[in-house]
């Protein structure tokens, strides 16, 4: 069984629930995926497979990769990913299609996805910092502070946080609920937000260590005074 | 269609068209216990805000001398009705300034609208 499928995010709404609670949902376009390769203990010494997202305009790929397509009897892709395979459930051949219909609603799922750069900032953007005050003459607004003492160790100390590059990194967030589930039109939609812009390439996998939603608190009935 | 349009438009309820200054009168299912009921909310379109299925509608009343504004998610499965009782003859889309108004002050032209 492969535990995740890839798909493209495709922007944020709300759903109503029937009791008019407004959920903030986000829609993937989920698959189709395909199995480009197996691996199997044997040849790679762990299972998992290679699962390619089907777009709808077919991608040029150079002879060596052609050759890996057609090994699997399918047509390119330009995105592939590696998977794993949960035991459990016959196994992924090359060739064989993974739809959405692998999750459920209700069922928790993690998303990993790159996200939006930032580009150069500070350290009260990137890292959290408190920074000083702004005013009663203070001098001291965004900047790092001290980052080492003078005499000792009269150095940097190495994963200093600083100024730099903030954003597209690979970000997973984990127990998203799902809300829906659209197996015809390849729609997943989730609770809540996913790393990102518009259009980019996420991974939608079963939740590792998934966690309970929190139950309504039942208001005891109240004996009769 | 884009994939956000086929979700949203699954969620799209009939609503009556709306505009700034219409009274309205909003038919609200107010659930208590097990029991459900419907409560009338009765006031003055002050702002629309479009947006598909996240659009909503601000509407303002005087209660017991008190201005109360309750802004209604138009395509909510809560609202069961929506009556269009009169329109008015409003200049702005967003009729904020009804805020510092009071009483006669606060009275505006009818307008006869064709529905």
């Amino acid at each position: 069984m492969v535990t995740g499928i890839i798909g493209r995010k495709v922007g944020m709404t709300q759903v109503f629930l029937p009791d008019g609670t407004v959920v903030p949902a986000t829609v993937i376009k989920a698959g189709p995926c395909v199995v480009v390769q197996a691996k199997t203990k044997q040849t790679d010494g762990y299972e998992a497979v290679q699962l390619g997202l089907v777009d709808a305009t077919p991608s040029k790929e150079n002879k060596a990769t052609t050759g890996h397509f057609k090994k699997a009897g399918v047509p390119p892709t330009r995105i592939r990913r590696e998977m794993t395979v949960k035991a459990g459930g016959d196994l992924p051949k090359a060739g064989d299609q993974i739809l959405v219909d692998i999750f459920k609603a209700g069922e928790k799922v993690d998303v990993i996805a790159t996200s939006r750069g930032k580009g150069f900032q500070g350290v009260v953007k990137r890292h959290g910092f408190a920074g000083g005050a702004a005013t009663h003459g203070s001098m001291f607004h965004r900047a790092p502070g001290s980052i080492g003492a003078s005499s000792f160790p009269s150095r940097v100390v190495k994963g200093m946080r600083a100024a730099g590059r903030m954003g597209a990194d690979r970000v997973t967030t984990h127990n998203l609920r799902i809300v829906s589930v659209d197996a015809g039109n390849h729609l997943l939609v989730l609770r809540g937000a996913v790393p990102g812009a518009p259009n980019g390439v996420v991974i939608v996998r079963h939740a590792l260590k998934p966690k309970k939603d929190p139950q309504p608190q039942v208001e005891k009935k109240k004996g009769k005074k | 269609m884009k994939a956000v349009d086929i979700l949203e438009k699954a969620q799209l309820m009939e609503r009556p068209t709306m505009r700034s200054g219409d009274t309205v009168r909003v038919h609200v299912k107010v659930r208590e216990g097990d029991k459900e009921r419907i409560q009338m909310y009765e006031g003055i379109v002050i702002g629309q805000h479009r947006g598909g299925a996240s659009a909503t509608f601000t509407v303002r009343k005087m209660s017991f001398g008190q201005g109360v504004e309750r802004i209604f998610p138009l395509h909510s499965p809560t609202i069961a009705k929506i009556d269009v009782l009169r329109g008015a003859q409003v200049r702005r889309a967003k009729l904020y300034f009804l805020r510092d108004l009071r009483g006669k002050a606060a009275r505006m032209k009818e307008t006869r609208r064709t529905a």
